[in-house]
């Protein structure tokens, strides 16, 4: 059984998603306009943690493989940029794509290593990489700069923009472009023959390898197409904060991007957005709600930690298939609901219909929705 | 009819045309977070992570001064408002909270942004934003370039004259003892080192190890320093590694006369650390006879009329702290912002506070045991220290309050003006 195709959204063409692609463009650009420099600044924030959010969405929700290393990856990226225009005074566009490039490098390597790993010891390796690879900036602080980091200075608009346009616009427009071309490519890879073999190769290995499929090959591509996706959220991350330092690139960041694609709904582009959207916004809800309150100052500094572990909690409770899937749910709902009062002559039926969906959608994640179809 | 209406429209014109140059002439500079009643300052603190034990303190004792001062009446009726964010000692969170209370809460200025890995990432952004970025918590030589860095101003003496103060009494007193340096791998640590270069031979000092923030374990530099022979161990290393560093000596049965920055030795805060690393066994003592130096009067002085009104303001606002040098640090630097509200007058502009600091500054008498540095070009804080010895679990002052500057090789004088009391209310400014 498929689900109805009035919740699946269209298949869009190369030509298509670029079209969409460029009117998203339009569509920031003008929010972009309407916002403060304050709120540019989070839009910036969220485009780079879209980029490596909706890397690691096709390696866990498409490939099927879990990583919780994308925060080094990220550094290797922030670093590169921080090298190259710190030191050697690149432009932006070029340094971005040497931290592309870089990052898929390390993701060959590591990619390599996780093929032959399942599970809690993938989990284990690239926990290991997250830790590690930050402290390298302490172990060479000549070239790393140690634990205070490389500092590049703000990257400026071209002179066309004006005298006074904002900087904070600025880096907004150079996340948001990155974000938007990872989007692209994304969006393209996962509708490509490409995507199709690595769904095949997550739902069975075995079975993939039967068809002609080369198993440890495309997890490999996976894991490379994501790291160069974290390489170029890291290279935006640094200029927008004009830093590298191992402190943003903590054991923290990496839990909370692989917290950020399940809570955004695992597996989809939209969901990638979404969980951008909360990484960005839950600190600054759960600080503003813990001040609030008038509690000692030692429960005040604590208490925004606590209400993002109790808020991650009851997502995890609440919508186990994440934001994305349960707007989805919401949508059949709705659209059985819908269905429901328009024809009165099968009222059981599209009862027991919606129940099923529920049931469906409620219990289990996306990919495991369509083993019991296929069943 | 119809001329009268022209002449009371033309009237209307010019008289609201009058109204908005004389306005924009009364408002000259920026005073964003500035009202008729209030002024709001931001500031970035160690609330939790690795700084967090002693310098937590430090902002709410800051705003206990400011609420004493609110209850007189502020300064030109303006009370003075402080927005506390937490960014864990981390530069990346250090950047995103300034950022936040710049372009969000739109504050007037950064009031003691705490610490120098920090608070260097949002200098340039500061200066570049022209947002006042006052009395730094750090003695990091890199706040006192004025010309560079209009905006910025230090607060705390140098680390450089600090080491050169250190330096000169190991000179006089140790002269003939190896000299290991245990020190921050940032400007902190080697602006402290410089100081101490500055002062001693070469041959003397036979170890420097250095250590990053955020490690735990500092066995390997200890030992090291041990291996090397040094009879005195010098630390420039805020309180939780001066903490490591002494159950680190103690463990390895090394038991060299410790030095310390004023910044790292801080009795109650080293002592409650020591306490809870070593699960209750040690606790003050592995601190005891420490050599010190130090700015402001011991809160152990209390006879002395500024730790008299500290104290009286601490029981009153901040009584869930203690009372240590932590406490007495945040309200000495509130003390000073004050001053320069006082200073920059009743029209309270950014480039006013800049423009009075520069002028005026280095008149400032106050809590500190030595004057100012600041002028147009010299952003640099406290001019020097005084010597000092923990004993009993407080620090006990002694000698002469020396001051210098950073260059190499300018001398150590002594200063003589003796200190003034505080005013019965508000703040006096020359």
């Amino acid at each position: 059984m498929r689900l109805p195709s009035r919740i699946r959204p269209p298949r869009l063409t190369l030509a298509r998603s670029l079209g969409f692609v460029l009117l998203a463009a339009v569509v920031l650009a003008l929010v972009s306009e309407a916002l403060s420099s304050y709120n540019d600044l989070q839009l910036a924030n969220g485009a780079y943690y879209f980029a490596v959010l909706a890397g690691l969405t096709l390696l866990t929700g498409l490939s099927g493989q879990i990583s919780l290393g994308h925060g080094a990856l990220m550094a290797v990226g922030a670093y590169t940029v921080a090298l190259l225009i710190g030191n050697e005074h690149w432009p932006v566009l070029p340094a971005l794509i040497a931290a592309v490039l870089t990052s898929a490098v390390v993701g060959v390597l590591v990619g390599a290593a996780a093929t032959r790993l399942r599970g809690p010891y993938l989990a284990g390796v690239t926990l290991a990489f997250a830790v590690g690879l930050p402290a390298l900036a302490g172990k060479y602080p000549s070239t790393f700069g140690g634990a205070n980091g490389l500092v590049i200075n703000p990257p400026t608009s071209p002179s066309w923009l004006g005298q006074s346009f904002p900087l904070e616009r600025w880096e907004a427009w150079i996340a948001c472009a990155g974000a938007l071309v990872v989007l692209f490519a994304i969006y393209n890879l996962v509708h490509s023959a490409v995507g199709r073999s690595l769904q095949a190769v997550r739902d069975d290995e075995i079975a993939a390898s039967l068809c002609g499929l080369r198993v440890a090959r495309l997890q490999t591509l996976a894991f490379v197409v994501s790291a160069a996706c974290a390489g170029l959220a890291g290279g935006l991350l640094t200029l927008v904060l004009q830093l590298a330092a191992p402190g943003a690139f903590t054991l923290g960041l990496s839990l909370a991007l692989l917290t950020g694609v399940v809570l955004g709904g695992l597996g989809s582009i939209l969901g990638a957005i979404w969980g951008a959207a909360l990484l960005v916004l839950l600190p600054i809800w759960s600080n503003d709600i813990a001040h609030a309150f008038s509690f000692s100052t030692n429960v005040t500094n604590n208490l925004p930690l606590a209400i993002y572990g109790l808020v991650l909690i009851l997502a995890m409770l609440l919508w186990p298939s994440g934001l994305q899937g349960a707007l989805g749910l919401l949508g059949l709902r709705v659209s059985t609901s819908l269905k429901n009062r328009a024809s009165t002559r099968y009222p059981v039926g599209g009862a027991g219909q919606e129940r099923a969906a529920a049931r469906r959608g409620g219990a289990s994640p996306p990919q495991g929705r369509e083993e019991e179809e296929v069943r | 009819m119809s001329g009268k209406r022209t002449v009371r429209v033309v009237g209307c014109v010019c008289v609201a045309t009058i109204a908005l140059i004389a306005g924009g002439c009364g408002s000259k500079g920026n005073s964003t977070g500035v009202s008729s009643t209030s002024v709001t300052f931001g500031t970035h603190q160690p609330l939790t992570g690795p700084a967090a034990p002693g310098y937590s303190e430090i902002a709410p004792a800051s705003v206990a001064f400011f609420e004493y001062l609110n209850a007189q009446g502020g300064i030109y009726g303006r009370k003075i408002h402080l927005i506390i964010k937490d960014d864990v000692y981390n530069p990346t969170q250090t950047v995103n909270v300034v950022h936040g209370l710049v372009l969000n809460e739109k504050i007037f200025g950064i009031f003691e942004g705490l610490g120098t890995p920090t608070h260097t990432k949002v200098v340039s952004f500061l200066n570049t934003e022209k947002v006042p970025d006052l009395f730094v918590a750090s003695g990091c030589p890199c706040w006192d370039n004025g010309t560079a860095q209009p905006y910025t101003f230090g607060w705390q003496p140098n680390y450089t004259i600090e080491g050169k103060i250190l330096g000169q009494y190991i000179k006089q007193h140790f002269a003939s003892s190896k000299v290991g340096v245990f020190y921050q791998n940032d400007d902190f640590g080697k602006g402290g080192l410089t100081g101490i270069r500055d002062e001693l031979p070469a041959s003397q000092i036979v170890s420097a190890q250095p250590y990053e923030p955020g490690i735990t374990n500092v066995a390997p530099q200890i030992s090291s320093i041990k291996a090397s022979g040094a009879k005195v161990l010098v630390d420039f290393t805020v309180p939780i590694y001066t903490a490591l560093g002494q159950l680190a000596s103690f463990t390895l049965g090394y038991k060299p006369q410790l030095v310390s920055s004023s910044v790292g030795i801080d009795p109650t805060t080293v002592g409650g650390l020591l306490k809870t690393f070593s699960k209750g066994k040690a606790g003050t003592e592995l601190i005891e006879g420490a050599i010190t130096d130090g700015y402001l009067p011991s809160v152990g002085e209390v006879s002395n009329p500024w730790i008299a009104l500290f104290k009286k303001v601490h029981d009153t606002y901040d009584s869930s702290a203690p009372f240590d040098g932590n406490v007495e640090y945040g309200m000495a630097a509130a003390y000073t912002l004050a001053q320069a509200l006082q200073l920059a007058g009743k029209n309270l502009t950014r480039e006013g506070v800049v423009k009075a600091l520069n002028e005026k500054g280095a008149q400032l008498t106050g809590p500190g045991l030595v004057p100012y540095r600041y002028s147009t070009s010299d952003h640099g804080g406290y001019a020097g220290a005084q010597m000092g010895q923990v004993k009993g679990g407080v620090i006990t002052q002694f000698g002469p309050r020396l001051i210098t500057t950073p260059e190499a090789s300018s001398p150590i004088t002594t200063y003589t003006t003796p200190q003034a009391a505080p005013p019965t209310t508000g703040v006096s400014v020359p």
